[in-house]
């Protein structure tokens, strides 16, 4: 299976999930088909039976997201931030939501940029790679990712940047 | 025989009387009455509306309007809001901007609807025009928090900056500090659509605080409860006010200071906002409720029985928006209350269900229709009609100038006699003879257009979705509806035939869209041919139209009638009917 997987002809950077659109994709395997996948149009969970119209009910999209968003805050529209890595050629865009924690998030970064990163510690950081993730807060402010609770940091996270080298060592080791 | 007849004023009277007309329908009247009033009138016209931007190029309203101070362009189809229309499509402003800076150095107001405005626009627009004093950018998109603060930056005159309904990418904005510490006369703000990042909470504040001027201030989501006292008594002038997040902890302080700012705000009478609103701050704005004569609680997921309580405080309510969370017994209360109301609109809490999630029927509207003399003005969202409702609604309110009804399923019949509910809005437009806008839903067949066609005079816009049996129904309409501007349907069976044999009245209308209809290639490819002043425009993604068969029916049809020709600045995926393409395939 994971084979076929490798070698299937898709848009994305090799490796990639393409984790846009589903809500866990460590979990897809397990979800019965009930769930048949999210519209793009809105994001909840539409029963099999009923297929949604393009156009109808006649509701403007800006009201479309912000009903939903007040209606289910977890099952909501996602949390979309730009991850960039110094070195790569363009930025890429994830759904914090989807992610269940840091582990799982880094863990997609690995994949989705191909890298290592170290490993986390309150005291020294990303240690053991050339790599730290950094995010950029609402204040405006380069943090190191990992040092706030996940659920903190998934409303405070504007952005995404894997640092690399010197810099990002520099970010681990005592500053 | 003297060629000056004793009736014709000197021109400068002509301008001084044609000063005192506003009306663009005036002015164009007026216009074609001869060749020394279309030349007088021409020069001092300072006002223009463009309902379709691609109905005449810039150039040509230039050229025709040597003086204009304010302009208002609309750009994508109606049904754009429904996510119809794909990007791409078209709208820009950009070549609009360009040759007015040029023309029109003392352009003061720009209004622009549906239309794609890049950062480069609004930073034409700061450069070239010093002295604008509005921009209202409605449902517009394609520009960031740059072009703002571009704006912000250079347009010391600025009144008003409206950006309803748009979408505006978030870059790292702090695009409020860019309005010099000496501007000052700030009278109209709505950010209500920004997201998190966009607005810098301190240069808000100060920018409030050093406007006098301002009466009307709508906040976008983010901006924390807790902040808005501050806001208000910086602005106790205020006259319509959106708050940010309703939503807090229930802390005294915050309470009370919120209820003293609302309270110091006398002639605050429009209020909206109201994003995830909790009850228990409600009370805060009691103060100012017999007051108000708006009220927008469409994104406030309160329910009964504080919503209906809140109501019933706000006898002076001419405007309500609200959730269906307000049910059929709020909205009795609603009847009971505001004998003032003119406008009501209803919105679904939970469209996409498939149970009903409230208990708002028919009869709720019902209510209201009875209650409300004043009422004129309808957008109603709900589950089950009937046709006996919608003739007594219709004879409770032959004032209607807006009607329009949505049942959440489209095809859904009476559900009573589970007859279609063709006779239910063939009294509407019976009774009422002002109506100028109708959006029709449920099981409809042809018999609702005979009604519409004959009855609806005044009717100036028409939308259909998933209604009708043949070709008779467009015909109706097309034929019968005198006061016609915009048609827009969409899943209906009508095609061809309608369209051919009506194609004459195209021309009289502003446009014509349809999608997911039965009108064919060889159908658009005919109308193109015959009526050289339309545009036909086909829209599929799937392809281009010679792919396929002449029978075959297209994706989406946009016909608008234009003195500039075909555009060139369509999509891959737009194709224009014209001689040229039709002569090419033949």
């Amino acid at each position: 299976m994971e084979g076929c997987v490798a070698t299937e002809l898709r848009l994305g950077l090799p490796g990639t999930d393409n984790v846009r659109n589903k809500k866990r994709p460590l979990q897809e395997a397990d979800e019965e088909c009930g769930a048949n996948g999210k519209s793009d149009a809105q994001d909840e969970t539409a029963p099999p039976a009923k297929a949604q119209i393009v156009g109808w009910p006649p509701i403007r999209s800006y009201r479309k997201k912000n009903i939903q968003a007040k209606k289910n805050d977890s099952e909501g529209p996602g949390i979309y931030i730009k991850v960039g890595m110094d070195g790569a050629p363009y930025l890429r865009k994830i759904d914090l939501k989807v992610y269940s924690g840091y582990p799982d998030l880094l863990q997609a970064l690995e994949n989705m940029f191909k890298f290592t990163i170290g490993k986390y510690s309150e005291r020294e950081g990303y240690k053991g790679s050339d790599y730290a993730p950094t995010y950029e807060d609402k204040d405006g402010d380069w943090m190191l990712v990992g040092d706030d609770p996940w659920e903190m940091f998934i409303t405070s996270c504007k952005r995404l940047r894997i640092m690399k080298g010197s810099e990002a060592r520099g970010l681990g080791c005592g500053v | 025989m003297q060629k000056k007849t004793a009736y014709s004023f000197p021109d400068e009277i002509l301008e001084h009387v044609f000063s005192f007309i506003h009306s663009g329908k005036d002015r164009n009247a007026a216009s074609v009455v001869c060749k020394s009033w279309y030349e007088i009138e021409r020069w001092c016209r300072r006002k223009i509306f463009v309902g379709n931007c691609y109905a005449v190029s810039p150039t040509m309203v230039i050229r025709r309007f040597p003086d204009i101070r304010s302009i208002e362009l609309k750009g994508k189809p109606h049904f754009a809001d429904f996510n119809l229309v794909p990007d791409g499509w078209g709208g820009y402003v950009l070549p609009w901007i360009s040759e007015m800076a040029g023309a029109y150095p003392w352009l003061e107001e720009i209004r622009l609807k549906r239309m794609v405005v890049t950062d480069e626009s609004l930073e034409l627009v700061a450069k070239s025009f010093t002295n604008l004093q509005v921009l209202v950018l409605f449902s517009c998109e394609g520009f960031s928090t740059d072009g703002l603060a571009a704006i912000a930056a250079s347009c010391k005159n600025l009144r008003e900056l409206d950006l309803r309904d748009s979408e505006v990418d978030d870059l790292s904005g702090h695009w409020l500090n860019h309005f010099p510490d000496t501007y000052t006369s700030l009278v109209s703000l709505n950010i209500s659509c920004l997201g998190s990042d966009d607005v810098s909470f301190s240069a808000l504040e100060r920018l409030v605080g050093r406007c006098p001027n301002l009466r009307r201030l709508l906040l976008n989501r983010e901006v924390p409860l807790d902040k808005i006292a501050n806001l208000l008594s910086r602005a106790p002038q205020l006259i319509e006010f959106g708050t940010g997040t309703y939503a807090a902890e229930l802390r005294s302080d915050v309470y009370s200071n919120l209820a003293e700012a609302f309270c110091n705000c006398k002639e605050l009478k429009c209020l909206s906002g109201f994003w995830d609103a909790v009850p228990a701050y409600l009370p805060v704005i009691y103060s100012v409720c017999s007051r108000l004569t708006s009220l927008n609680l469409s994104y406030a997921p309160i329910q009964n029985p504080d919503l209906t309580k809140l109501v019933s405080q706000c006898p002076s309510l001419q405007r309500m928006l609200v959730l269906d969370y307000i049910e059929d017994s709020g909205l009795e209360v609603l009847a009971s209350s505001c004998k003032d109301l003119q406008e009501l609109r209803v919105f679904p809490s939970d469209p996409f269900g498939e149970e009903p999630n409230v208990s708002l029927t028919e009869k709720g509207l019902v209510a209201v229709s009875s209650g409300c003399p004043k009422l004129q003005s309808v957008l109603y969202f709900c589950r089950q009609m009937s046709n006996a409702a919608l003739v007594t609604i219709a004879q409770n309110c032959p004032n209607f100038t807006r009607f329009r009804l949505c049942l959440l399923d489209p095809k859904i019949a009476d559900y009573r006699t589970l007859q279609p509910l063709d006779v239910g809005f063939g009294a509407i437009v019976e009774h009422c003879k002002d109506l100028r806008r109708l959006s029709l839903s449920g099981l409809l067949t042809d018999r609702v257009f005979e009604y519409i066609g004959m009855h609806a005079k005044k009717l100036e816009m028409l939308s259909v979705a998933f209604a009708g049996e043949s070709d008779l129904a467009l015909h109706h309409v097309l034929s019968g509806c005198e006061s016609l501007r915009k048609l827009e349907i969409m899943n209906c069976p009508f095609g061809d035939k309608a369209l051919l044999a009506n194609a004459a009245k195209l021309e009289t209308m502003r446009s014509l869209w349809m999608s997911s209809c039965s009108v064919s290639l060889g159908a658009c490819k005919m109308l193109g041919q015959k009526m050289p002043r339309l545009n036909i425009e086909v829209m599929d993604e799937k392809g281009p139209p010679d792919s396929r068969a002449e029978s075959d029916p297209v994706d989406k049809l946009y016909i608008y009638r234009s003195v500039a020709g075909p555009r060139f600045d369509m999509p891959p995926f737009v194709w224009t009917m014209d001689e040229d393409f039709a002569s090419e395939l033949s």
